[in-house]
């Protein structure tokens, strides 16, 4: 037993070695998560703020301006342009330079007025057209919607009496009050960063050596297939966790994710998603037999793993057979525990069924991997 | 030494070759692509829609129901069932049982008739941002709607100024529309990166480099020759998923084909030639791995706009962006699929482009050139 552990960590130290050789490895290993962590947590925000503004005011009155006025009061919308032609707004929106253009009448003012003396009469007032760039079909969703409620607001705020509508609408965001996307996201980017690189890492480390010829030197050595998996497995686990570890904690202290939770939990959840990672890297390895097979292995592998993960795109939103595919997705699992644990404090009660799951999916990920390892050795 | 297209037809003919016979890249190259557009955009989609809805009704009266019969017609909202309270709400969140959760407090009816503002209380799991704001968007127009009927002693709520509005370039707001074109330039930056960034590298480590070297050609000759084989590939590929994405997805195709063929190719030459900059400065096919997952995965995700409008991120990493050239061929590709826009508008990505494919280049002989030495 003591040898066998001897052996394993004979391999370790080599392993290690060889990874810390290459300035430029050590560099890609402790510094590039924490770059793209950085990097990509300001990019991960789907909060509609700011959306840029066209102008054709064909009326020039106070009432006009107020209204305008209004629409970018908030940090909703910002004027990026104005112009008394019509036309003006299909290049604005061709071009890109706006999301959305706001097109006032000649006679609004006029008509606002006959609708405010008419009062609570009924009827429509003045009319104003809005056009949204669909292109990006949820920014378009919540502008329109930010808009219209703005443009009614103040139109029932010029009729000078206040007017309480008939349902008021109390909403409460539970769990993320002032619904800042990045607290969502960041979690998701840290899973990714952490499954690209140890799958990676683990899936070319084998192939290099097969490929350069010195595997048969390791087979010919005392160690058995068993430990020389735990000897190649081990060192990037290590990496790994260390790296998980780190960028968890700069994505705390950088972006100020609130963390309801318990780092146990957490650190759980890791080992859990590492085992799965570490084992999906070593399956790679056992079906390739370059060093290129094996990346663009990898490659196919994570494209559907990080789309179907729920990181970007609602799991809920696929469609039922997707759905239950991703089931064998760790980083889906992981996504799940992490974004609950940060944001919601959930316990182990609740997240049971996400810890079971991953774990199994992670031991049945390894138990495949070393046994297709066991014959390609052999 | 003079630049002669013989010597470089005669590394593309070696590429050529080694290409086809590494079956796995060859069936990658052609695969993939098809494979995942099909597969992302049946799965894949941003619209919210079915949201898992409770409700507790503590008023029972005919306004409570038609408020919540509002609801359940709009199309938009899935009712799960009933709660007593509020504080029932957030278990099921927690459990992703409901993503919201409607209470209508006692005296609904008495508040909405006698015009008094009747509360009614809309929780939502605000843990997806996203899809919470759209939530709370559906939320308010329905109720806006429900509102609208309500006559309050004979008389409506007047509505002194009416919004016309009108979406353009995706009229059903479908966020396949957005996602499908998307994915063409995406899945090609990666494919792009994948296929090159080895090249040069493989050489290394096999100890064919010395071959190479040793032969007549020049570093021009060589970068050329090999991206050629290259650029026949990624121009099927994105010929094969704009087809698809027209005749599978139904995504509207309003521009003009020819101007994305020139276009995808100068994106084409930009990406491949990152890929084989990457791989001259790599050297050993681990580090290149590394480095081609770096400049292309994410940020061909993340920093291109394709789900994460650059609009809205910081001015540094805006100016980040510019350095990966999917985000140009994003604009591209959704500006000649849904806007019908011409090089009047996309000249700027064009430029851009022919920049990037420049620089590309001449850094990728440049860094081979080192090698040599």
């Amino acid at each position: 037993m003591r040898e066998k552990l001897e052996r394993i960590a004979g391999l370790v130290r080599k392993e290690f070695k060889q990874l810390f050789r290459d300035e430029r490895m050590r560099r890609m290993i402790f510094v590039s998560p924490i770059l793209q962590l950085i990097i990509f947590g300001y990019a991960v925000s789907t909060d509609v703020r700011r959306v840029s503004l066209f102008v054709v005011d064909h009326d020039h009155t106070q009432a006009s301006r107020a209204l305008v006025d209004a629409l970018t009061a908030g940090d909703y919308f910002r004027v990026v342009g104005r112009s008394d032609r019509t036309s003006d707004i299909a290049d604005a929106l061709d071009h890109g330079h706006a999301t959305a253009a706001l097109q006032i009448p000649p006679h609004y003012a006029r008509d606002l007025q006959t609708a405010v003396s008419r009062g609570f009469q009924g009827g429509e007032g003045a009319h104003v057209q809005l056009v949204v760039d669909g292109t990006n079909s949820n920014v378009a969703t919540i502008a329109l919607g930010y808009a219209e409620q703005i443009i009614r607001t103040h139109g029932l705020g010029q009729l000078g009496v206040t007017i309480t509508p008939p349902v008021d609408l109390r909403e409460r965001a539970w769990f993320n009050p002032a619904l800042v996307s990045r607290n969502y996201n960041i979690p998701a980017v840290i899973g990714t960063i952490m499954l690209m690189m140890s799958l990676m890492l683990t899936s070319l480390a084998v192939v290099r050596e097969r490929e350069l010829g010195t595997l048969e030197q390791l087979m010919v050595s005392p160690l058995t297939p068993g430990e020389l998996i735990a000897g190649k497995t081990i060192p990037f686990g290590i990496i790994a966790l260390f790296d998980l570890v780190v960028i968890t904690a700069v994505a705390l202290a950088w972006f100020h994710i609130p963390f309801l939770g318990q780092a146990p939990l957490l650190m759980l959840a890791a080992f859990l998603f590492l085992l799965s990672a570490l084992g999906m890297g070593l399956l790679i390895s056992t079906v390739s037999n370059t060093q290129q097979e094996a990346f663009l292995t990898t490659f196919f592998t994570m494209l559907p793993v990080m789309m179907l993960s729920g990181f970007m795109f609602p799991v809920t939103s696929m469609p039922k057979a997707f759905q239950w595919f991703t089931l064998l997705n760790p980083l889906r699992h992981y996504l799940e525990i992490v974004r609950a644990v940060f944001l919601k404090g959930a316990g182990f009660t609740a997240l049971w069924p996400q810890f079971a799951t991953l774990a199994g999916v992670g031991i049945a990920v390894v138990s495949i991997a070393a046994s297709r390892f066991h014959k390609t050795v052999q | 030494m003079a630049f002669n297209h013989r010597r470089m037809i005669a590394i593309t003919r070696k590429e050529f070759i080694q290409i086809l016979r590494d079956k796995r890249s060859l069936v990658l190259a052609f695969v993939l692509p098809v494979f995942m557009l099909l597969m992302f955009g049946y799965a894949i989609t941003w619209d919210v829609r079915d949201i898992a809805t409770v409700v507790a009704d503590q008023d029972h009266t005919a306004s409570s129901r038609e408020f919540i019969d509002a609801f359940a017609a709009s199309g938009y909202f899935h009712m799960k069932g009933r709660i007593a309270t509020a504080a029932d709400a957030p278990p099921l969140f927690d459990r992703g049982a409901a993503k919201l959760a409607l209470v209508i407090p006692p005296g609904f009816e008495r508040d909405l008739t006698h015009g008094h503002g009747a509360p009614v209380q809309a929780l939502v799991d605000g843990a997806d941002a996203n899809t919470a704001t759209i939530v709370l968007a559906y939320v308010r127009s329905t109720a806006q709607t429900f509102a609208q009927r309500v006559v309050l002693q004979g008389r409506t709520m007047p509505v002194p100024i009416v919004t016309e509005s009108r979406v353009w370039y995706n009229e059903e707001l479908a966020s396949r529309n957005m996602i499908v074109p998307g994915l063409v330039a995406t899945i090609m930056m990666i494919i792009s990166a994948m296929l090159t960034s080895l090249t040069i590298a493989r050489e290394w480590e096999r100890g064919t480099m010395e071959q190479l070297a040793a032969t007549p050609v020049s570093r021009y000759e060589v970068v050329l020759g090999k991206l050629i084989p290259y650029l026949a590939i990624g121009f099927l590929d994105v010929t094969i998923t704009s087809l698809m994405g027209v005749f599978v997805f139904g995504v509207p195709f309003r521009g003009d084909v020819g101007l994305l063929a020139g276009l995808t190719f100068l994106f084409l030459v930009g990406a491949m030639g990152l890929g084989i900059f990457v791989s001259a400065v790599a050297r050993t096919q681990l580090v290149a791995t590394q480095l081609a997952m770096l400049v292309t995965y994410l940020p061909a995700f993340l920093l291109s706009g394709f789900m994460y409008s650059l609009d809205v991120m910081p001015r540094a990493l805006r100016l980040i962006s510019f350095l990966f050239p999917a985000r140009y061929f994003l604009v591209v590709t959704r500006g000649i699929f849904l806007k019908g826009v011409g090089i009047e508008v996309l000249w700027l990505q064009a430029f851009f482009m022919v920049v990037f494919a420049t620089i590309g280049l001449l850094l990728a002989v440049r860094a081979f050139h080192k090698d040599l030495d």
